[in-house]
């Protein structure tokens, strides 16, 4: 793994962690230099504790990493809680009027500000945060001029004074950094590239926006809510209806109502809210009507904690409605794939007019991360399956809205059509869409229909790639995970090769169709498989086993809130290759 | 028993909207007067069965999109009036109606009912209101009155009923109408207004439940209502009139349009993204010059 550098900016909620950490993302963004952050936070508005992590380096940074070499407590709680992390060569910048540092490692760099000496900090709350901002970047190596134009552009919006105030503290903290301070061994790198920085939930909106998605609609539930913002910020630009609405099952009726309009259509929730909307996915199969519902995982049961992150709803999204039925459900692999993931998923909707579920979780939907414009492509390949937009000749055969094909597919036409008219269903109807109940129910004729809907099964699995291995062939160990722990465990692998020991990967992205015979391939040639999961249970190793009869070696699972380090996942496995056990479970070591 | 999905051109007649299976309601039930009613206001409005949308929930009422020949949906108990609200914002153009029980819509469904109401989309919603649950085989209903002996209350409801009208007043509904299946020529007329209204239409229709509801029975409405339109004095405009009136039950049962209000937009008015038409119409790709401007915001 290349170099990186990590910043860590503590506080509670309300002293201001955000505006620091959008200036140090600017400021690494134009220098062409990748970052991720990620945001350990509370649900309260005002006090806790909340912890941005933010790491850039001139390759990809893909995680949160192990540790941190810059820490900017804004409040005792945080000096107290994160200095630990710092280890030789790292730096803590902090108010020596306000707070103590406690016992730092060897090598660690305490930078005292004398804040009320510095700034009138009666007129300027957060005077500190500024201060320090300006601090580290002189240490970091960072030429002033690229923080005052950070900063014009943050607060113009405020006003010339308020910009010159932050400008003229900035520069404070900045001289006062040069003059006293030892500067990091290594000064921020700088290239020719240029990234956009963005979330896991900007980028699933607009991954649909790309996708052609015109209708959308929510209720607001942590962490899914950003995706229901940018909407709502962007739609009108973009021609996309957006609707707030009572409750997620109108939601999800609503989405289905769009849908069968004929336009491609949207929601996003969280695990109590897509608990909501599973009757509705059932209706989404029955009527076949193409839909896709976005589950931004949270730690559960029940209201769980709304701003901690898991992988805890993959049998719910497997279970979800009653009835079997095609569905097709993707996990995005990081903040990038959360836009390229949204095409793809309605391509297959659309072709086999089923729900497609998008399972993301609160590490990827509020992260941010770092990605190539180029990459956010709007105008992906779009098909939109056998839908019929245009009116029809006159004809004497009646349109089949469910005839029986081969494929399952039926040809869609949207409502409004000279030549279609036709009812879809939700109980269970004949090929022109005639509740079978109306004449009397026929066992033969639910069988057919059944048989038909579920024949679509075959060619959703042909239309999506299975997944494949990562790394060196013969490793000795084999990891797998799905969705957003790609980064981690693929970080994890680099520490293991630096203690020799080598690892391999495979990272599922489709859930269903799951490929299980082309896993079961992989799996049976691996030496020592571990499933690597952020939930309890080990949901999708239960999965797994149900479809392909495979019993993984081991184990890492966490499920304490906070997303895996990749010294998680390393330490897990050196302890499983000596044998001592089969399932280890890591806990975060530093309250966030 | 096929029809054939195309009507030649001409006028549009009764025919065009039989739909492909007859009604399996038990005889004598009040829903097919209902849906008499709204294949002749549909006739008589000229308004083509291809542009016509009827949505409904679950239930014995709820049937009713397989008994017209329009575009249809069934849905789930108690989702209609999201599922329609959908498809009339992403195709605004469509006639939407919207159909089902008093279960359907006043119970499992009454949240909705009461936000659709708010926002005015220019749906006709039209509750086939028995006061009972007929496809369950006789329970209560939220509009069952007091003491009603039923299945699920073999001695006597003891929740008092909601009164639809006055919900809808209070909701914002812009159009609030009370018809009777016993009462074709009225009902037929009410519909035909409620379809031409821009905005929310509610009307709830009394269609006796003759299997399982022996108290609300044709003949105990017939002698007891009463039309509004009869009343030269009663003005439709004024809301808080209307709120008087839709409380009045007992011997006498008003019928009619109780409120009607034409200066509230739709909402299909005002949203600015249906400026450039229906939905269904716009480009899938939006434009680019739009799309380097969200991209470059992040950079
Ligand atoms: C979620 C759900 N709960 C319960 C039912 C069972 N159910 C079907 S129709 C109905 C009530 C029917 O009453 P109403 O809506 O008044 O219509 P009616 O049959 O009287 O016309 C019920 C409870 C269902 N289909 N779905
Ligand atoms: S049970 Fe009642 S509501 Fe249902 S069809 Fe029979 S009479 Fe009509």
């Amino acid at each position: 793994m290349s170099e990186t550098f990590a910043i860590g900016i503590g506080g509670a909620a309300g002293q201001g962690v955000a505006t620091p950490g959008d200036i140090f993302a600017m400021i690494f963004s134009r220098r062409g230099l990748h970052l991720n952050a990620y945001n350990a936070y509370q649900s309260i508005i005002r006090g806790g504790h909340t912890f941005l992590t933010i790491r850039t380096g001139i390759e990809p940074v893909e995680c949160m990493g192990d540790g941190i070499d810059l820490l900017i407590p804004l409040n005792q709680d945080t000096m107290d809680r994160h200095l630990r992390l710092l280890t030789t060569g790292g730096a803590c910048i902090y108010n020596a009027d306000t707070i103590k540092p406690g016992a730092a490692a060897d090598g660690v760099q305490l930078c005292a500000l004398p804040v009320s000496k510095m700034a009138d900090i009666t007129r300027n709350k957060v005077a500190q945060n500024t201060l320090a901002l300006g601090a580290a970047l002189s240490m970091m190596g960072v030429g002033f001029q690229s923080l005052e134009s950070v900063i014009a552009g943050q607060f113009g919006r405020k006003g010339e004074a308020v910009v010159k105030e932050n400008v003229d503290l900035a520069r404070t903290g900045y001289e006062y950094a040069t003059a006293n301070f030892k500067p990091f061994a290594r000064p921020l790198p700088m290239t020719e590239k240029r990234y956009a920085v963005l979330s896991g939930n900007a980028a699933m909106a607009m991954g649909g926006a790309a996708a052609g998605v015109k209708f959308y609609c929510a209720y607001p539930m942590s962490p899914s809510t950003g995706v229901l913002h940018w909407m709502a910020g962007h739609g009108r630009k973009a021609g996309i209806m957006v609707r707030q609405m009572e409750d997620e099952i109108g939601v999800i009726n609503m989405a289905i109502g769009a849908a069968h309009a004929g336009v491609r259509s949207m929601c996003a929730t969280s695990g109590g809210g897509f608990a909501l909307m599973t009757e509705g996915l059932g209706l989404s199969a029955m009527a076949e009507i193409p839909v896709v519902a976005i589950n931004c995982m949270r730690a559960g049961p029940s209201t769980g904690v709304p701003t901690k992150t898991e992988q805890g709803d993959l049998w719910q999204a497997l279970g979800a409605a009653f009835g079997d039925f095609p569905r097709v459900i993707a996990a995005p692999l990081n903040i990038g794939d959360c836009f390229t993931l949204m095409a793809e998923i309605f391509n297959v909707t659309d072709r086999f007019q089923c729900p497609g579920i998008v399972l993301c979780d609160l590490l990827l939907s509020e992260g941010r991360l770092s990605v190539d414009p180029k990459l956010l492509d709007f105008i992906p390949e779009i098909d939109r399956g056998e839908l019929i937009t245009t009116n029809g000749d006159f004809h004497e055969e009646e349109y089949l809205r469910y005839k029986f094909t081969e494929s399952g597919v039926s040809p869609r036409a949207i409502p409004g059509l000279l030549g279609y008219t036709h009812t879809v269903a939700s109980d269970e109807h004949e090929e022109n869409g005639v509740l079978i109940s109306d004449e009397y129910t026929n066992a033969g004729k639910r069988r057919a229909m059944m048989d038909k809907r579920m024949r679509k099964v075959a060619g959703i699995e042909a239309m999506v790639p299975p997944p494949v291995l990562e790394g060196p062939q013969d490793a000795q160990v084999t990891l797998v995970g799905w969705g957003s722990t790609d980064g981690t465990i693929r970080e994890a692998r680099a520490r293991l090769a630096e203690q020799g020991i080598t690892a391999n990967q495979l990272q599922i992205r489709w859930l269903v169709p799951l490929h299980g015979d082309a896993i079961l391939k992989i799996l049976r040639a691996a030496k020592h498989t571990i499933l690597v999961e952020n939930n309890y249970s080990g949901q999708f190793a239960r999965y797994l086993r149900s479809e392909t009869s495979f019993v993984a070696d081991g184990h890492i699972r966490k499920y304490d809130g906070e997303p895996f380090m990749p010294h998680h996942i390393a330490e897990g496995v050196r302890e499983q290759l000596s044998g001592s056990t089969t399932l280890s479970v890591p806990t975060h070591e530093v309250m966030v | 028993m096929a029809t054939l999905n195309i009507v030649a051109p001409g006028p549009i007649a009764m025919a065009d909207f039989k739909g492909k299976v007859d009604p399996d309601w038990c005889p004598g039930c009040g829903d097919f007067g209902v849906l008499a009613a709204v294949q002749k206001a549909l006739v008589e409005l000229q308004i083509p069965n291809h542009r016509v949308a009827t949505v409904s929930g679950i239930g014995c009422s709820s049937n009713f999109p397989g008994f017209i020949n329009t575009y249809g949906m069934h849905t789930l108990h108690g989702r209609s009036l999201p599922v329609a609200s959908g498809l009339k914002l992403a195709n605004h153009e469509l006639t939407v109606l919207v159909t089902g029980g008093d279960g359907d819509g006043f119970g499992i469904g009454c949240g909705h009912f009461v936000h659709a109401m708010r926002r005015n989309i220019n749906l006709t919603y039209l509750v086939l209101d028995n006061q009972i649950y007929g496809l369950t085989t006789g329970q209560t209903s939220p509009t069952s009155r007091i003491g009603m002996k039923t299945k699920s209350n073999p001695y006597g409801n003891e929740d008092a009923p909601v009164n639809p009208l006055t919900l809808a007043l209070s909701a914002g509904a812009t159009f609030v109408a009370r018809g009777f299946s016993g009462d074709q020529k009225h009902l037929t007329e009410l519909i035909k207004q409620a379809i031409q209204h821009k905005g929310f239409s509610f009307l709830d229709i009394f269609s006796p439940c003759v299997t399982y509801n022996k108290d609300n029975t044709f003949q105990w409405f017939r002698p007891r209502v009463k039309k509004l339109e009869d009343n030269a004095e009663y003005d439709a405009t004024n809301w808080v009139a209307a709120m008087e009136k839709a409380t009045v039950w007992g011997d006498e049962i008003p019928i009619g349009k109780f409120y009607e209000s034409t200066d509230i937009p739709s909402l299909e008015e005002t949203e600015p993204v249906l400026d450039a038409g229906p939905l269904i119409n716009h480009e899938l790709h939006i434009p680019p010059d739009v799309a380097k401007k969200f991209v470059e915001e992040l950079m």
